[in-house]
């Protein structure tokens, strides 16, 4: 009968510590989302843990689309409570939060994030535009004024820009699944892509296959997909130094001796010209909050003041350290007390 | 055939033997046996030179986690600044300015930090690691307050990547993240003996952190710990039982065929099919909580359980029939001819079979993302349902980090699972050569 106990034995354990967590109530904040914004809540989640009684809250890095999927899939201490974006809520997104009950939100601004290309410090300076970088990577792009879409012929800087250095292009960034890919192709891709007047004008009549186009990084070795966030990268940067690399500011900030950030439209990436709104691929990182739980989880209110604090994310706090450019005084004035009141988040304001 | 074994041998056999075209082919063949042998001992070098270049690169790169720089403050608990009103509440002592008085001691060690500039500039020396340092000597006995007290906390990252050679202090001031007056003030305090190289024991003993000098593994361990706990105990005797069935009792029929080769298939499955198991069973329909090692054990038994049956199915195999008809002989019924001597004979292979299973989960992160074991977890945990991370994951977590002080601390990490891993093989090697039996 000893098969029969340890069998048995084994599926009562299974039952009873089912039976024991199913039920427990939370009291540990739960955060999921952008990878992003994570190097940022995860600060923000240790200074909570340690300065206040509460549990440190504890944060996944699922990317925006995940954290938003799994942050809208229902109420009950089984979700998380708050998820992160690099990019503003959709409004498909808020639709399937408001199918699972999910209906009051609460929207917090955290402050802006810069999506740099650079290369190593001992390489050559580019000086590029988005519509550079549009020839330089989209997989179809019109070439000599035409209007006809072919397979991109460019192998080197020099032939899409005579300003540009004569080496071969060589760009590695992040692959489609990441935020920050969405904002690249979003901001620097579409951005080049517009400087054609017919693809302007596709944009109008056609916006999917404008994207389309847009978003089409090229596939014959010339893009090369690596992490996003990856130490890797700078490393790999640094033994080809005429290849570029794809990231945000907080990469280049940390790593400002090895690499040197490429100017786009005439703008440096720097902390002040991204602060500022000059800095042409540059984005805004979002949190959301599920009010429902404010009363069930124990800690979220004092989360929010926490992150919204001067300390935290305003122009000396200790996210700024971490690489994040914050939003104007004003703008946190207004977010902060948004967050502290928990104004229920509008999704009128989305287009 | 006698007179073949007698008779001589025909002088025609010999130049059969003898001709140039026979030598020729002699000398190819052993040519080729030559040739086969060169490649084989070729692998070998290859696979050795990659095994030594990849830990090469790990110590290099990791041994220097193992150490950090720590600072010495005396500080004075001013009731002033922490608690006025002498109020000793926990809560009003938690969130007291002790950035103030670590800062203040700071600034006061030189004498040339005057301006907001300089303040702030010297104050990035010391890690935020002596505020936790004065916090938790205060809420540990609030009655200290108003004496003076010593602590020692590492310095930031960034002096410590310094002190380490990590930072470069030849190139450009503008291009560092530690500038010239920095570089000066921290020599200096090296030479007053206010900087010391210590152990780093932050690294063994804290949960994960967003400041470099203060991340450990020691959360870390303790889920992959648990995780592993559980995954043993679900693990083992749901795979024991299985193979003692389906070797000794089950009969022999399509059915057990067909279970069989799930089996051997299940063995193969990429292993984040487990954690889409676990995200869609565990998570979703028995609403058990996210990020648990409860759960993450769950999983890698899952995963375990195939491979255990395997090793444990063919470690029963290997015990000769004569030891269960002899018990069979002797009136034991076949259960007790199982448990009380086919099994104990075939636990030494049962058992290596288990550690390497369990090596193996040990090493596993992708099961443990569909789960939320892939997340910042600082607080260590207590406990099977307490939110706990695992080595590997915490490798991938300071692998994406960043702040350039998490690269050696990645590295470290790598040499402490493979620590982990190494033990866990050399003993399941151990078990089964003291253990085994051959007959």
């Amino acid at each position: 009968m000893k098969l029969k106990a340890i069998a048995l034995g084994a599926l009562s354990m299974v039952t009873v510590a089912t039976a024991s967590t199913g039920a427990v109530a939370r009291d540990q904040i739960q955060i999921v989302g952008s990878s992003t914004v994570f190097p940022f809540a995860t600060a923000v989640a240790e200074q909570f843990g340690k300065t206040t009684k509460f549990k440190t809250p504890v944060v996944e890095s699922t990317g925006s689309g995940g954290g938003l999927k799994l942050f809208c899939a229902g109420v009950g201490t089984q979700h998380p409570d708050i998820t992160n974006a690099s990019r503003r809520i959709k409004k498909k997104e808020v639709a399937l939060c408001a199918k699972n009950g999910v209906t009051d939100i609460t929207e917090v601004l955290v402050g802006y994030d810069g999506i740099v290309m650079a290369n190593a410090i001992n390489g050559p300076v580019f000086n590029l535009t988005k519509k550079d970088i549009f020839l330089a990577l989209a997989k179809e792009v019109p070439v000599g004024g035409g209007i006809a879409l072919k397979e991109n012929p460019y192998t080197m800087w020099n032939e899409i820009n005579p300003d540009l250095p004569a080496v071969k292009i060589e760009v590695l960034g992040p692959p489609p699944t990441s935020g920050t890919r969405d904002a690249f192709s979003e901001l620097a891709l579409e951005g080049g892509a517009k400087k054609f007047p017919f693809l302007k004008a596709l944009r109008k009549e056609n916006k999917k296959k404008f994207k389309q186009i847009a978003h089409s990084v090229r596939e014959d070795g010339v893009y090369e997909e690596a992490g996003e966030n990856d130490n890797l990268i700078v490393k790999k940067l640094a033994d080809r130094p005429t290849a570029l690399g794809v990231f945000g500011f907080s990469f280049l900030d940390q790593n400002a001796d090895a690499i040197k950030g490429a100017t786009i439209g005439g703008v440096a990436p720097t902390f002040d010209n991204i602060a500022a709104g000059d800095y042409g691929v540059s984005r805004s990182l979002f949190f959301y909050v599920k009010k429902a739980h404010v009363n069930t989880v124990p800690g979220i209110k004092e989360y929010l003041a926490e992150f919204t604090s001067e300390n935290a994310f305003g122009e000396d706090g200790y996210l700024s350290e971490k690489g994040l450019i914050p939003s104007p005084a004003e703008v946190r004035e207004q977010v902060r007390s948004d967050a502290n009141s928990l104004a229920t988040f509008d999704a009128a304001v989305l287009n | 055939m006698t007179d073949l074994n007698t008779s001589p041998v025909p002088s025609s056999v010999t130049s059969v033997h003898a001709t140039d075209a026979a030598r020729q082919r002699l000398n190819k063949r052993k040519a080729a046996n030559k040739r086969f042998r060169l490649y084989g001992m070729a692998g070998v070098v290859i696979a050795i030179a990659a095994l030594v270049m990849l830990l090469s690169t790990l110590v290099v790169q990791g041994y220097s986690a193992f150490y950090t720089h720590t600072m010495e403050l005396t500080i004075t608990l001013e009731q002033d600044v922490l608690d006025r009103n002498n109020t000793q509440d926990p809560e009003i002592l938690a969130r007291a300015n002790y950035r103030k008085l670590v800062k203040n001691e700071v600034y006061s060690l030189f004498d040339d930090v005057t301006s907001r500039r300089d303040k702030r500039a010297v104050s990035a020396l010391i890690s935020n690691g002596a505020i936790d340092a004065l916090r938790e000597a205060v809420l540990d006995d609030p009655t200290i307050i108003g004496s003076t007290i010593t602590i020692t906390a590492p310095v930031s990252d960034d002096i410590d990547m310094l002190l380490k050679g990590h930072i470069d202090r030849n190139v450009e001031e503008q291009l560092r993240r530690v500038s010239d007056r920095q570089i000066a003030w921290t020599d200096s305090l090296v030479e007053r003996g206010i900087i010391k190289r210590a152990f780093n024991t932050y690294f063994f003993t804290q949960g994960d952190s967003r400041e470099p000098e203060l991340a450990g593994i020691w959360g870390a361990v303790k889920g992959s710990f648990y995780t592993m706990v559980v995954t043993l105990l679900i693990s083992f005797p749901v795979a024991v039982g299985a193979a003692v069935y389906l070797e000794e009792f089950a009969a022999k029929n399509r059915f057990t065929a067909l279970v069989e080769v799930n089996i051997n298939n299940l063995a193969a499955v990429p292993s984040i099919v487990f954690g889409l198991l676990g995200l869609a069973i565990f998570l979703n329909f028995f609403e058990m909580s996210r990020s648990a090692p409860l759960v993450g054990g769950m999983v890698l038994a899952l995963m375990t359980v195939p491979t255990i049956i395997i090793a444990a199915r063919a470690a029963l195999k290997a015990v000769p029939p004569s030891i269960r008809e002899a018990a069979l002989g002797v009136g034991a019924s076949p259960m007790q001819a199982v448990f009380q001597h086919v099994l104990p004979l075939a636990m030494p292979g049962i058992l290596t079979g288990t550690i390497l299973g369990l090596a193996q989960a040990l090493g596993e992160t992708a099961p443990l993302l569909m789960i939320g074991m892939v997340a910042f977890i600082v607080d260590i945990p207590g406990g099977i349902t307490d939110p706990a991370s695992a080595l590997p994951v915490q490798i991938y977590l300071w692998a994406d980090s960043p702040e350039r002080a998490f690269v050696e601390k990645t590295s470290g990490a790598i040499i402490v699972l493979l620590v982990f891993l190494i033990t866990m093989n050399a003993a399941a090697t151990i078990l089964r050569k003291r253990l085994e039996r051959r007959w």
